[in-house]
């Protein structure tokens, strides 16, 4: 049964892309090649070792529409999805397409680019063709191959060396779909470039907006960082409720570089965060933090995987869980110290409190070490509230509830903690103190 | 004030308390002395309302209302104070805001609206100096990175915000040296008052002669076997528990 419905899935989805090519814009040979790995891999089912807790087919049993449809919205209809106090470049995607419109570029420093992935397309820039699909695999995995044959939009930046953005970039991803028009697959792709000794910070948020439908994002990022180069990325999935989210991010960094990520995820009913650091180049730093919050039959899973291929790079890893009612959540941790990658200090903690006897956590870590001179660690708890600790503040007269939340505000503290950006941080506590209030 | 009738209490189905009898009226300082494993701690936990602990019979009243129907935050609530005997670390909560909380909590029980923040600190600073606790603690998670005797005083400087009307002190002078141990017992010898009881428990006479009882107590296979002035301190310094211990068997035989 389940072998038919992968396969209708699949097919559905690769005459879809027959039908719709000649509209799509520039690499038709890429595509058509995309487009061939996505059928010999299929979406993968629970049979597949890295879909095993994720059943992707699942989520594509109905048809879908796969050409993002366009709607009305408001200025107003942004603004709720801004982070308070912040200064920020802000890029709306309306259904995975650039909104001019809504856009507003703050202070872009020269020869910075920030881009419809379209015009980047058309373009074909020489700072583009250069990294476009050089890191994200269109070979193993079923869903970036899916979104390299649909990349139509999304967004381009452009970094050039020596060049610190002062202002983050917050792309708002804005996904809506009413109940008439069917289910709706939207596939934004995302390439940031940040050249040598340059800087960047780019907040990017998956919001819904009145979605009455079953809405899946299927969104590939590529980010590449200089020699040098520091860049921090956050990604946001709090006002996306009933959004089904796989979300590809491949990062590849050059010597001396700096890339600090961190993935808030409060809402959302269904979510895959696949993130892939590639430590192509000595003394690069990484850092890599999650927080999620479950609750309902909410269901996260975090994939990690840090390459470490070249000696003397130091990368961290904490991510977190906190998850009520029926929800799921994942973590898998993948860590490769190839041969080369000597004197790497690579550590990995993932530390979850789960509220309800019905919620699941799993948590997978692999470390895969080829080199000798390395120092590498990996923990994962998984427990309740420490009872010691609720009795000592309930003997104060708290209750349990403001003693339950004061606890849980202090697990995930831990993650909130580390975002640099200072409007985004006590926003985050302010969502996070609510979110545990419920 | 506070009246216990034949308590009986145990955990895992082993029972420690075997019928304790006992009456603390306002302002006065009661000590509970015993050798290790006659039943102080568990006695504190009890009171204190800690889960694992079950009452099999008997019966408490604080302010005339039953104690051991109460959670742990309504007995805080009614006034009631446990300094632990080993003070936990929660990193990441800070101790001012939680201490914040508390109080609010407490005030709204007492229908009372919350305390301003100008006064809340000002409480804060003044309270501190009473246990010379000099840390800064806005920015300090609940007892972490403490000393033991940081930890002490602490729950002294939290009882003294909190202003209970019966402080129990489980063991607060274990593992303090002698200028710790002066420190906390100054502290709580500013917070002495007609309104407000003290029940202290300890293994030494130590802490006794600076903190001074109106009665004593001692503890022995979870009963009370003797009770005195605070003479009967010093006569239990002076010959040990093995005297009492033998007085019992020779009783029981």
């Amino acid at each position: 049964m389940t072998t038919v419905e992968k396969i209708s899935a699949t097919e559905n989805l690769v005459s879809e892309f027959q039908k719709t090519k000649a509209s799509l814009k520039g690499f038709a040979v890429l595509r058509e090649k995309a487009i061939i790995e996505f059928e010999r891999i299929g979406i993968p089912n629970r049979k597949n070792e890295e879909w095993k807790y994720s059943d992707a087919s699942a989520l594509f049993k109905e048809e879908l529409q796969v050409l993002g449809s366009k709607f009305q919205m408001k200025k107003e209809d942004v603004a709720k999805f801004l982070v308070p106090d912040l200064n920020a470049s802000i890029v709306v995607l309306v259904n995975g397409i650039y909104s001019e419109e809504h856009s507003s570029l703050k202070n872009i420093s020269k020869g910075v680019i920030v881009s419809s992935f379209s015009k980047a397309l058309n373009e074909n820039t020489k700072a583009f063709s250069e990294h476009f699909t050089k890191y994200a695999d269109i070979t193993s995995d079923a869903f970036t191959a899916l979104n390299t044959a649909f990349a139509s939009d999304g967004v381009f930046i452009s970094v050039p060396d020596n060049t610190v953005v002062e202002f983050p970039v917050h792309i708002i991803n804005i996904i809506s779909a009413k109940g008439d028009q069917g289910g709706l697959l939207v596939q934004p792709r995302f390439l940031f470039v940040i050249g040598g000794n340059a800087e960047l910070k780019i907040i990017e948020s998956f919001d819904t907006l009145n979605s009455s439908t079953k809405t899946i994002c299927n969104s590939v990022t590529e980010i590449s960082v200089g020699e040098n180069a520091k860049v921090q990325y956050y990604k946001l999935q709090n006002d996306c409720a009933g959004i089904h989210l796989i979300s590809t991010v491949t990062a590849h960094q050059q010597k001396n570089s700096h890339f600090d990520t961190n993935t808030v995820t409060l809402n959302g009913d269904w979510i895959r965060n696949n993130l892939s650091i590639l430590v192509d180049a000595e003394h690069c730093e990484s850092h890599l933090n999650g927080l999620f919050i479950t609750r309902g039959t909410q269901h996260v899973d975090n994939h990690t995987l840090v390459d470490h291929r070249k000696p003397n790079c130091q990368s961290n890893q904490l991510y977190k869980g906190i998850l009520d009612e029926k929800s799921t959540g994942i973590f898998n941790g993948k860590i490769f110290v190839k041969r080369d990658a000597q004197k790497t200090n690579a550590y990995q903690s993932s530390k979850n409190i789960l509220l309800s006897d019905d919620a699941t956590i799993n948590t997978k870590p692999q470390l895969e070490i080829y080199a000798d001179d390395v120092k590498c660690s990996h923990g994962s708890t998984t427990g309740q509230l420490n009872e010691e600790a609720m009795f000592y503040l309930r003997s104060r007269g708290l209750s349990e509830d403001s003693a339950k939340n004061l606890l849980l505000f202090a697990f995930a503290g831990d993650v909130i903690q580390k975002i640099q950006i200072e409007p985004l941080r006590i926003y985050l506590e302010e969502l996070v103190n609510e979110r545990l209030k419920k | 004030m506070l009246s216990i009738k034949n308590l009986h209490a145990g955990i895992a189905g082993k029972e420690i308390l075997n019928g304790i009898n006992l009456e603390i009226k306002a302002g006065e300082v009661h000590a509970i002395m015993g050798p290790n494993g006659s039943g102080k701690s568990t006695l504190s936990s009890v009171l204190a309302g800690r889960s694992d602990y079950n009452v099999t019979e008997g019966d408490v009243t604080f302010n005339g209302k039953n104690l051991l129907e109460m959670s742990p935050e309504d007995r805080a609530r009614e006034g009631l104070f446990l300094a632990f005997q080993y003070p936990i670390e929660i990193p990441g909560v800070s101790t001012i805001n939680f201490l914040k909380t508390a109080i609010n909590e407490l005030r709204a029980y007492k229908k009372l609206p919350p305390m301003e923040a100008k006064d809340f600190l000002k409480l804060v600073k003044e309270k501190q100096a009473l246990v010379e606790l000099t840390t800064n603690l806005a920015n300090r998670a609940i007892n972490e990175g403490f000393s033991g005797g940081e930890k002490k005083r602490n729950e002294v400087f939290q009882m003294a915000m909190l202003e209970p009307t019966l402080a129990i002190l489980d063991e607060t002078d274990s593992g303090l040296d002698i200028d710790a141990l002066k420190i906390v017992a100054n502290g709580v010898n500013k917070l002495r008052g007609k309104e407000r009881s003290f029940v202290i428990i300890t293994h030494y006479q130590r802490l006794l002669e600076y903190i001074v009882p109106d009665f004593v107590h001692v503890l022995f296979n979870g009963k009370i076997v003797k009770s005195g002035g605070k003479e009967l301190a010093l006569e239990l310094e002076a010959k040990g528990y093995d005297w009492i211990k033998q007085q019992e068997l020779a009783m029981g035989s």
